[in-house]
């Protein structure tokens, strides 16, 4: 990805970098303002352009999403404050035109756009699609992982029938598989290109794919400097939606948060993604800001069943009713996201995130406390990231100060960010800590495959129910209009509530400030995405 | 082969032990690092496959003396590795930055010095003066207020408020496109290949940082320049020299001046390492995109090749400036003996 000066000036169509009005630009340096210019900022840095590459970063996701299509993508709708989010229920066409799926479920019948092409110009066939899902199904790590969460596992279940068709043979049937589907893992590259840079020991390209765009998405990455920025530019020839309402995005990586408000307030960044709530609560007046609470992710206190005292039932609800959610809430997100406790005792419906059913009451804590075998109260460490103490930290405080009241004495444990995920999620091996895991796929059957059944990777608490453990195999991969769904995800709820692994505190919220840009949509991958971002 | 250069070669020999010790060390103690850099670039929903798979990609499967055998032949062919967190080799991501914090770094303490070094043979000639107490001012002031404070003060007036600086963008505002790299030094590139246009816009991104490490670095040179000044001052050659009936002028600045640059420039050296290390927080806040800032952000997710890198650079860098040193201190002070004994 190599370019002069010169080419860019070139390529700045209409004249939008044109050296004729740099000398304007050095007295007004903020004219970002040319109509079709968005500067971004974030703090992240992106490490890589292929997703499927080992090593690649959250923020790096974001590439995949708007440079690349996948087969379908889910739909828009409107949010409360008027911002957009995409709508898990819809599911829409992207590469694909129309899909049918079979009978019984199990095959998968795909009929791509023929109108559809790369960004070099050639037809996106079925044998592009067949490569890029082999490549994702054998890769290994996180996208071969996500793969697998919607029964894609092996090469042998795509099948590319003619130009135009794409079938996906399924071992079973899922409702998983059509929105794992439109995630951004299973992207669709340019196999041409692709195989032409493939070498015998790099088959599927990940040193090219890593540093070169190759797909039909709605922009192409026209310069990438690791650590200081990235710069996008629409694809004219883009089919998978509208096209985007600005020619190029300029995303800057600046570490300092100061530096990012204060570009943001003024006006010379057009974009602050994923903000502090801090900023997000002053902010929200000066410039745009949108706090979209993350569905299906909640931050919790997990408790750890492998630590004695814990093992106690009625410590763990002692311990449920002595946070102080409100003061936590206030203190830790400043309100941004959606309150977790308070909720109704009778479960009636499968939403999720649901509140759950205990509030902060001293008296039932030591009423709870005093049943248990542990009346004197014990003494446990206080386990936190150190990259997280954002929220962590003030959340660790007051729960100490009012845990102490109970006679449970707590140290907070600040454990380094590399270590973090070791520690809470490998090695589950803290009794009191805090986590925060969020689902892609948008069902609650998802969340508790992920974080409350027995040696999954987010359940840190190493809790085990027998009736758990067959409820979410029974209820992964079943339809949610299927009778027997509901009443079983809510013996789910009703079992989560009442042994306690994983103590509900509030549900985070994603902040994203503009200031001159709109079309800025939420999606569940917490990236940003900007197929839809215009000026104004 | 002039006495000198002998002496320069033998320096340079010397620097063999210690770079083969860095190279050590630096493998050890990243390995000693808490975490586990596979499980975090594994991401987020990895399990314990992937993150096996991951291990063997990177090669942290194999026995410690396997993997160092192993990194110590892939720097002899010039090969630094990989950075995992910016997906870069680290000799590309070194030779962005290094670049970046030297221009930084230099800048600033040219800047320091042009005010430390009058300052402080001004205090000194004239001690217990207004100017004096000035000095003592602005030192303690620059001395006590920290880096990202000033950072951030400085671009809340001269750019949220005035309007007057560039946005903190790093080391160019994004309309512009770096000059063709030849040396790595905005600066210098621009200005050589005539670009006045890109040259003004990377001076301006550099002033308000450049500002903010200088008044860091202000304090122990010029309080360096004061106490050798005052030194020198009350030496018998001055007295000497002054009862020869020379002027004033010609005192102070060939006799007592010359004598005084020594540990002036010895502090130089020391600040000057000290500063392209530590300068990571200025770098954060003005998005400079340096190599303090790379380090810390490698060392917290165990990014052990780019950790690594970094050691190694800054041990062959405070060699060469060591030499450098060494070697300034025999064009000061011709008594200073640079000879192989």
């Amino acid at each position: 990805m190599t370019l002069t000066r010169r080419e860019l000036l070139k390529i700045g169509g209409g004249g939008v970098l044109g050296a004729g009005i740099l000398p304007f630009l050095r007295v007004l340096p903020a004219a970002a303002a040319t109509d079709d210019v968005i500067v971004g900022v974030h703090g992240q840095t992106i490490n890589s352009l292929d997703i499927h590459r080992t090593g690649t970063n959250r923020p790096s996701y974001q590439v995949a999403v708007n440079c690349y299509d996948r087969l379908v993508s889910f739909g828009t709708m409107t949010t409360p404050d008027g911002g957009l989010s995409y709508d898990y229920s819809k599911i829409e066409p992207e590469l694909a035109e129309s899909w049918t799926i079979s009978d019984d479920g199990l095959t998968m019948t795909f009929k791509l756009n023929p109108k559809a092409i790369f960004q070099d110009g050639s037809k996106v066939t079925a044998a592009d699609v067949k490569w890029s899902f082999d490549r994702a199904v054998s890769a290994g790590g996180f996208p071969t992982v996500q793969m697998k969460a919607g029964g894609l596992v092996r090469p042998d279940q795509f099948t590319a029938v003619d130009d135009e068709t794409f079938v996906i043979t399924l071992d079973r049937s899922s409702k998983l598989t059509l929105p794992d589907l439109a995630v951004p893992v299973p992207y669709i590259l340019n196999s041409r290109i692709a195989m032409a840079n493939a070498t015998a020991e790099d088959p599927w390209a990940m040193e090219y794919v890593h540093k070169n765009t190759i797909g039909s998405g709605a922009y192409k990455v026209v310069r990438w400097d690791p650590g200081q920025q990235l710069v996008y530019e629409r694809n004219d020839a883009w089919t998978g939606g509208p096209l985007p309402g600005i020619k190029r995005l300029v995303l800057r990586e600046v570490p300092s948060q100061a530096t990012r408000r204060a570009l943001i307030t003024r006006g010379d960044a057009q974009l602050s993604f994923n903000i502090p709530n801090k900023d997000a609560k002053e902010l929200s007046g000066d410039v745009k800001v949108f706090s979209t609470p993350i569905e299906n992710s909640i931050y919790v206190v997990g408790v750890n069943h492998k630590f004695e005292p814990f093992q106690d039932p009625d410590v763990r609800k002692a311990l449920a009713y002595a946070i102080p959610y409100e003061e936590i809430f206030q203190a830790a997100a400043y309100g941004r996201g959606n309150p977790m406790w308070g909720g109704s005792a009778d479960i009636d419906s499968i939403d999720w995130p649901r509140k759950s059913p205990y509030s902060t009451n001293m008296d039932k804590a030591r009423e709870h406390l005093e049943k248990s075998a542990f009346a004197k109260g014990f003494e446990v460490p206080f386990s936190i990231s150190l990259s997280q103490t954002d929220w962590m930290e003030p959340t660790a405080l007051l729960i100490q100060e009012s845990l102490a009241k109970l006679g449970i004495k707590s140290e907070i444990d600040k454990i380094p960010g590399a270590n973090w995920r070791t520690a809470s999620l490998v090695e589950k091996r803290l009794p009191l800590h805090l986590e925060g895991f969020g689902g892609w796929l948008n069902y609650p059957c998802y969340y508790f495959f992920w974080a409350y059944k027995d040696g999954h990777l987010f359940n840190s608490s190493n809790y085990r129910n027998e009736e758990i453990e067959t409820l979410v195999d029974e209820t992964l991969h079943l339809a949610v209009d299927h009778p027997d769904y509901a009443p079983k995800v809510k013996r789910m709820f009703e079992i989560a509530f009442e042994d306690l692994p994983r103590i509900p505190l509030w549900q985070p919220a994603l902040n994203v400030a503009t200031n001159g840009a709109t079309g800025y949509e939420y999606w569940f991958h917490r990236q940003l995405d900007a197929r839809k971002l215009a000026k104004g | 082969m002039s006495p000198r250069l002998r002496g320069i070669l033998f320096r340079i020999a010397q620097a063999i032990p210690v770079v083969i010790g860095v190279v050590i060390i630096g493998f050890v103690l990243t390995r000693a690092l808490p975490g586990d850099p596979a499980v975090y670039f594994a991401g987020a929903a990895a399990d314990a496959t992937s993150i096996a798979e991951i291990r063997k990609t990177l090669g942290l499967d194999l026995p410690l003396p396997q993997q160092f055998l192993i990194y110590v032949g892939d720097l002899l062919r010039g090969d630094f590795g990989q950075s995992i967190s910016t997906g870069q080799p680290v000799i590309a991501d070194l030779a962005s930055r290094l670049p970046a914090s030297l221009e930084l770094t230099l800048v600033a303490l040219l800047l320091s010095c042009a005010i430390a070094i009058p300052l402080g043979v001004m205090a000194a000639t004239r001690p217990g003066s207004l100017i004096d107490h000035a000095c003592r001012v602005l030192v303690t002031a620059g001395v006590s207020l920290p880096t990202f404070f000033t950072g951030v003060v400085l671009i809340y007036i001269f750019y949220y408020l005035l309007g007057i600086a560039p946005s903190p963008l790093g080391r160019l505002d994004f309309i512009y496109i770096e000059p063709d790299r030849i040396t790595g030094f905005y600066l210098i590139d621009s200005a050589l290949a005539g670009d006045g246009e890109t040259f003004l816009a990377a001076l301006r991104q550099l002033v308000l940082p450049a500002i903010t490490l200088a008044l860091f670095t202000l304090a122990p040179i010029a309080r360096m320049t004061r106490a050798a000044m005052l030194g020198a001052l009350s030496a018998d050659f001055v007295r000497t020299a002054r009862a020869a009936g020379l002027t004033g002028r010609t005192v102070r600045y060939t006799y007592a001046f010359r004598n005084a640059l020594l540990p002036v420039v010895t502090t130089l050296g020391m600040v000057f390492s000290f500063t392209l290390g530590a300068n990571v927080l200025v770098e954060k806040v003005f998005a400079w995109p340096g190599i303090g800032s790379y380090a810390v952000e490698a060392l917290v997710v165990s990014d052990y090749a780019a950790v690594q890198g970094f050691v190694l650079a800054m041990a062959f860098l405070f060699v060469a400036l060591n030499l450098l040193i060494d070697v300034t201190y025999t064009l000061i002070d011709p008594r200073i003996g640079f000879e192989a004994s």
